[in-house]
């Protein structure tokens, strides 16, 4: 148990993406418990992550319970079932008062589900499965990675194109739209965080936080 | 509820569920009345194939309890179905779901109480 952490999380779902992003939380300090209801995942979860990893449901109330539900902070629920996810995080909002939770959404149509029922802010998995295949950016070019709606803000991802208006200039000179900040530059595998003299390439991959509605605009800088 | 007279639409994931249904019914399903539609209860266009939108009741009784109040939540807030009643096994989501306002049918709960019942009736048999 991590002494002293700033807050208590529970992951609910122990696939790749929760397994990796218990992986960073922990490494990062935070004390952390990870649910996983497939035994035999849950005893490789065990390996590695020892007691922070339980075996169990997170749908019935009583596994919630019993991880602590009532004293964490943050729940996000990434299992590959998206009635799951939006259950969870509506029972650790609304039962257990739990102050943020984040969603994972596996089917991209059932976003609108998620929207429905006030399960915000959600990522949507197909579009970091997209991300993780090479050359895979789709035709309108800017992958939205995470919707902020409350706040009114959503980071995307885009790749910049050979002979778009970005091409060769220096972040300093690049006129990005009102309302949008660049966030990371991602190139040949390497991220960093871009100054004024960056100088961008085609094939970066470019991480962007924007006001809704700004994307086209955005993406008319980066496209060809 | 075909029997009530009441027209009566199902959605199911299963194509099998024709055969299904024509068994319970004993005869064919559209010939007594009712409209199978195939497809998954979070399609929006499935639901809405199946008529959700005109329907008066919504009953969401899938073999997923998460996937049974997510879609009965669906019906009452997107589509204003006026009577929602999700099915949910298990009696402790069944009971929260209540307090907040869904309504729910706990097989789990009601079987419960049958042995109860039974168990309870053997055991003043046996007093006597």
């Amino acid at each position: 148990m991590a002494t002293e952490a700033a807050s208590y999380m529970i992951v609910v779902g122990g696939g790749k993406v929760g397994r990796n992003l218990t992986r960073e939380l922990v490494s990062q300090g935070n004390e952390v418990t990870l649910i996983e209801n497939d035994r035999g995942r849950y005893l490789a979860l065990e390996q590695e992550f020892g007691a922070a990893a339980t075996y169990g449901d997170a749908t019935e109330l009583w596994v919630l319970d019993r991880a602590g539900i009532e004293r964490a902070t943050l729940v996000i629920a990434v299992t590959g079932d998206d009635e799951d996810n939006i259950l969870i995080c509506q029972v650790a909002k609304d039962k257990y008062e739990v102050a943020d939770t984040i969603a994972r959404v596996n089917y991209p149509a059932n976003r609108e589900w998620f929207e429905l029922l006030g399960i915000r802010p959600y990522v949507s998995a197909t579009d970091l499965i997209l991300r993780m295949v090479e050359h895979s950016v789709p035709k309108h070019g800017i992958i939205q990675l995470l919707d902020l709606g409350d706040q009114g803000l959503e980071v995307v991802e885009l790749e910049l194109q050979e002979g778009s208006s970005g091409e060769g200039k220096r972040v300093g000179d690049l006129s990005m739209p009102e309302g949008s900040l660049l966030i990371s530059v991602l190139r040949a595998k390497k991220g960093f965080v871009p100054g004024p003299d960056t100088v961008l390439e085609a094939g970066d991959e470019i991480l962007a936080v924007l006001d809704p509605g700004k994307e086209a605009e955005l993406q008319s800088l980066f496209s060809a | 509820m075909l029997a009530d007279g009441h027209e009566v639409s199902c959605l199911d994931e299963d194509p099998e569920a024709e055969g299904r249904l024509q068994a319970v019914v004993g005869k064919d399903f559209a010939e007594a009345g009712g409209t199978l539609t195939i497809g998954t209860a979070l399609e929006a266009s499935a639901l809405e194939e199946a008529g959700v939108a005109k329907a008066d009741v919504f009953i969401a009784s899938t073999d997923g309890d998460n996937t049974n109040i997510v879609i009965a939540q669906i019906a009452e807030r997107k589509y204003e179905v006026e009577t929602v009643i999700a099915r949910v096994m298990d009696p402790l989501r069944a009971e929260w779901y209540a307090k907040r306002g869904l309504t729910t049918v706990c097989p789990t709960r009601a079987a419960i109480e049958l042995l109860q019942g039974r168990v309870r009736a053997m055991a003043s048999g046996m007093d006597d």
